[in-house]
């Protein structure tokens, strides 16, 4: 018999036990990206503030009640077609009397580019649902990104989420301000 | 003593695994580098709304997370929404101590950048949502987001 020689450790499993690993890792991480729609409260109010001066055809009111049922513009509303009524609200493309104003306005590298006067008014009721609540809040959303968007691409050939130049999205985010006003929250359905 | 004759070797060579544990590894590494571990554990639950216009949040360290939905453990605590702040449930009243708590703990030149996401269940009422918000804007925190998932097309199902 030859002399004794010292084992290798087998370094097969290694890779298995490395596996292990990785797989616990894989599963047990979530790469969840935190996404969600931003918008700015209001500062508080102190008391003294007078109501603004706003022309009754700029306020585009919605009102979502305790039964998550919409009202638009003082008529049963639908969301499926929110969307549509608040962007033909704020374009405007026609100049419709019981629609929004625009003023003339020169902002940089747009020139000079009709602004809309419109506010969209939401109000919704303690009692509505959060879904509904974010619902409404997307459509008018949806409403002022496909605005920016078109106007982006007529301007600048591309759509607002791809502009790159800073100077240029500052200026559409001027053009098609988010005009969300959020009155003070009603209180009568909640269960 | 007899011994057996080797096999001549043949063609194809095995072909040498003992690097594959270290590829393996770097893999390992990658994820446990990038992986964030929530800081939080979760007691109240939370199935965020769909929505379709959504932004990512940026600076994740600059945001402090507020939660609303039903307690996970209803037969213990009932199945009223609460607020999850930290660890804890907590009151609306106790947001303001909450938001100058996630003030102090930041730098001083990121302090105004400081977002609060909501974090609420799509199932709740927005009763204590508004109080929420209100207490959000006494306190002086006005970036906030709504936290969602994002999807494709909302299915409006049941909504009007």
């Amino acid at each position: 018999m030859g002399k004794r020689q010292t084992p290798e450790i087998n370094a097969g499993s290694m890779a298995d036990i490395a596996f292990l690993l990785l797989i616990f890792f894989l599963v047990t991480t979530t790469m969840d990206v935190d996404t969600g729609i931003s918008r700015k409260l209001p500062p508080p109010l102190t008391g003294d503030e007078e109501p603004p001066d706003i022309n009754e055809r700029n306020i585009f009111t919605v009102l979502v009640n305790s039964r998550d049922r919409l009202l638009v513009e003082k008529k049963p509303g639908n969301i499926t077609t929110l969307r549509a009524k608040a962007k033909e609200f704020l374009h405007n493309p026609q100049r419709k009397e019981n629609l929004s104003e625009s003023t003339m306005k020169n902002i940089p590298p747009l020139g000079m580019i009709m602004v809309s006067k419109g506010i969209i008014s939401l109000q919704n009721d303690r009692g509505t649902s959060y879904k509904m609540y974010i619902a409404v809040q997307n459509e008018l959303t949806a409403a002022i990104d496909e605005l920016r968007d078109e106007l982006a691409m007529e301007k600048f050939g591309r759509k607002y989420g791809e502009i790159i130049n800073e100077d240029q999205s500052n200026a559409i985010q001027k053009a098609i301000p988010i005009a969300i006003s959020e009155a003070e929250p009603k209180d009568i359905g909640e269960k | 003593m007899a011994r057996f004759k080797r096999d001549k070797k043949s063609g194809v060579q095995a072909i040498n695994t003992s690097s594959l544990p270290d590829i393996i590894f770097m893999l390992l590494f990658f994820f446990m580098v990038t992986t964030v571990m929530r800081e939080v554990t979760l007691i109240v639950k939370i199935t965020p709304p769909e929505a379709t216009e959504v932004q990512k949040l940026e600076r994740k360290s600059l945001v402090s997370y507020i939660y609303i939905g039903e307690p996970i453990k209803s037969n213990l605590y009932g199945s009223k929404p609460r607020i999850q702040l930290n660890d804890q449930f907590a009151n609306v009243d106790d947001i303001p101590s909450f938001v100058a708590s996630e003030r102090q703990s930041r730098d001083e030149a990121d302090r105004r950048y400081i977002t609060t996401s909501l974090k609420v269940d799509q199932n709740i009422r927005m009763g204590i949502v508004t109080d929420v918000k209100q207490e959000l804007r006494k306190s002086g925190a006005f970036k906030i987001n709504y936290s969602t998932r994002k999807v494709g097309k909302i299915n409006f199902g049941k909504l009007y």
